[in-house]
């Protein structure tokens, strides 16, 4: 494994007080489509730009394949990238835009034209070389900004929320196109957004981004299903919270005194916060009696009922007042519930994420 | 259109969307009534009548003679001393434009891209404060330091740079571009400060060097400005009165003081007509010219 970007106790500070990125170290590999996630402002888009070179760091080191460029200006870096609001260059008709790069670094004409050709191909946009980008659809602009960044041949391609602008079906079908491309071409992708569905489907890796601080790098399942800290428990996907406390047998005692096993390695005697998906919570009726004894029992009681159609949410009332949401997928087999029923809810034991709070 | 575009529905009531447009059309037309009456009146009528005085004989005093007609007014205008005045003043508004834009350019760049909007704004009430006093009074001023013992002159002989530039074409060339540089600096402000900077940055990623990005790329984008500036400078100047008429010497002959001659101490309405055509000839071509050469930027 090549790490394609070394990224070295980054940190960048806007004037005295403001810290975009604190201290971020990380290792993108090489052929890996790389997400950073993150709400807005949280520095991923920074972190993008510092490796663009539109921004230079204030401390730390960037390397390329083993090249320090952290200084070094946007147009001697083997990176390009695909910008949010696509910046094609409004009096560049399709084809002028796509050439730019190869003509800035003096490639042989004839070599620029069968390049120009087979990436507008690859998007494909054939025919539309002539058109202006304002005479482009959304989609289409999107198409054009890949091919005239992917052009160059860049060692990683940088791409910061490329589809944000676009509309749900569009954005879904650019998605799967995105990762075809990649896994075609081999490039290192680094992916900016703050769309979590859209790391987790299209990743390799993700990295969840807040205040400036890189808080965890994983791939999307360890993301998800075993998130180091409440932030990224909550940013990605739905979850429960349940505070508690670690007994001496390692188990959880939540409010109300109840006892659960969790996976963590929190210390006997630290308070702790469960995080639960609710896709993980099963709901019994009070009493039943082909209760698996190997996952977590709690009673409450079902206090809403919110109809999704795919699915059904139900939030329960624990004995304790705790309000536990669960999502059932709407299937026949699974039996309906009402607001007011008596239940039980269980979960595996290795479902709940014990965070230390 | 077809046949069944045409047929009425009980939607669609053609005489009712008829009669809406008919409306909307009219409400349109008395909106800009005031401003049609304004220029026929004020505008198209007089540019008429100079059209006309210009093929007109000339009485003893000056006067047109209308019903006697005669092109010698036209003619006129091929005397040596006539092309040189019309080649002098647009040679002196033309490099009034260049030498604008090329002192604007930078100056608009740099008032644009301040990060704080209350220092650009600062910077921008810097261009218009000459516009709260008079020109005539502003053009006095120059006059003062333009004179032997002017401040200008001082210093001029100090360095031994220059002497006394009073009536001289280098007076009304400093003149003009003191008096039209923020006729240039304004639109190229606003051109430039509407720049998506975006695109400067894709340049850059794209292996553009700074100078390439900026030839590339801010330069293209920030032509409607130099076409907006270049006309509102070279126009002006062109038709300069007050400026060669107070700084410039009897050697420096603009056309604008030209045509004022021909109506005052040259008593040749009808000559000053013609004069006054050629002048918004050129001027009407010339902007043809630049807004062809601008493309569909504007």
């Amino acid at each position: 494994m090549t790490a394609a970007v070394s990224i070295r106790g980054v940190t960048k500070r806007f004037g005295t007080d403001v810290t975009a990125v604190d201290n971020v170290t990380l290792d993108i590999v090489d052929g890996e489509f790389f997400s950073l996630l993150g709400p807005s402002g949280c520095g991923k888009t920074t972190m993008l730009r510092m490796i663009a070179g539109l921004e230079f760091p204030t401390e730390g080191s960037i390397q390329i394949f083993g090249e320090e460029l952290a200084l070094r200006p946007p147009n001697k870096r083997p990176v390009n990238t695909v910008f949010q609001s696509y910046a094609l260059f409004p009096h560049m008709n399709v084809e002028k835009n796509v050439a730019f790069g190869l003509e800035m670094r003096k490639v042989d004409k004839a070599v620029i034209k069968e390049q120009v050709a087979d990436a507008i191909e690859a998007v494909h946009l054939k025919g539309m070389e002539k058109r202006k980008p304002s005479q482009l659809s959304g989609g289409q602009q999107q198409r054009v900004a890949l091919a005239r960044a992917l052009v160059n041949r860049p060692k990683v391609l940088l791409l910061d929320e490329p589809l944000g602008a676009l509309d749900l079906k569009l954005r879904q079908a650019m998605q799967i196109e995105l990762k075809d491309i990649q896994s075609e071409v081999g490039i290192t992708f680094i992916y900016v957004t703050h769309d979590q569905e859209e790391a987790l489907t299209m990743s390799n890796r993700i990295g969840v981004m807040n205040f400036g601080n890189l808080l965890q790098v994983g791939t999307p399942e360890e993301i998800y299903e075993r998130p180091v800290n409440r932030f990224v428990a909550d940013f990605i996907g739905e979850t429960n919270f349940i505070d508690g406390t670690v007994a001496d047998d390692g188990r959880i005692r939540i409010a109300g005194g109840a006892l659960v096993y969790a996976r963590g390695d929190a210390p006997a005697g630290a308070d702790v916060t469960l995080t639960l998906r609710p896709e993980k919570i099963w709901i019994h009726s009070r009493g039943a009696a082909d209760l698996d004894p190997e996952r977590n029992q709690l009673p409450g009681k079902i206090t809403r009922r919110l109809y999704y159609g795919e699915s059904i949410y139900y939030e329960i009332e624990l004995e304790d007042g705790t309000l536990v949401d669960a999502r059932h997928e709407n299937i026949p087999s699974l039996q309906r519930r009402d607001v007011g029923d008596e239940v039980t809810i269980t979960f595996h034991r290795q479902a709940a994420e014990a965070l230390v709070s | 259109m077809t046949m069944l575009d045409e047929r009425p529905s009980e939607e669609a009531n053609p005489e009712l969307e008829r009669k809406a447009e008919r409306a909307e059309s009219w409400r349109g037309f008395f909106t800009a009534l005031p401003t049609y009456l304004y220029l026929v009146v004020f505008f198209v009528l007089p540019l008429i009548i100079i059209t006309v005085i210009s093929f007109a004989e000339r009485s003893r005093t000056g006067k047109p003679v209308l019903g006697e007609w005669t092109l010698d007014w036209w003619i006129k205008l091929g005397d040596p001393l006539v092309r040189s005045v019309v080649f002098r003043s647009v040679w002196l508004a033309f490099l009034n434009t260049l030498l604008s834009l090329l002192l604007g350019y930078p100056f608009a760049y740099w008032i644009a891209t301040r990060k704080s909007a209350l220092m650009r704004n600062f910077l921008l009430v810097l261009v218009l404060i000459p516009f709260w006093s008079n020109f005539l009074v502003r053009t006095y001023a120059w006059r003062t330091l333009l004179d032997s013992n002017g401040l200008v002159t001082k210093v001029g002989e100090m360095t031994g740079l220059w002497g006394k530039m009073l009536f001289t074409e280098p007076a009304v060339f400093l003149g003009l571009l003191y008096g039209y540089l923020p006729f240039m600096v304004l639109p190229l402000y606003a051109a430039i400060e509407h720049l998506d900077w975006n695109l400067v940055e894709a340049a850059r990623d794209l292996y553009a060097d700074a100078r390439k990005a900026f030839i590339k790329v801010t330069l293209p984008l920030s032509k409607p400005g130099i076409i907006a500036g270049s006309i509102l400078v070279f126009i002006p100047s062109l038709g300069a009165y007050v400026t060669p008429d107070l700084l410039g010497g009897s050697k420096t002959t603009l056309l604008g003081n030209y045509i004022v001659t021909q109506f005052k101490s040259g008593r040749n309405w009808p000559f000053g007509a013609a004069l006054s055509v050629t002048i918004l000839a050129i001027m009407m071509v010339a902007t043809i010219i630049y807004f062809r050469k601008g493309g569909k930027t504007l």
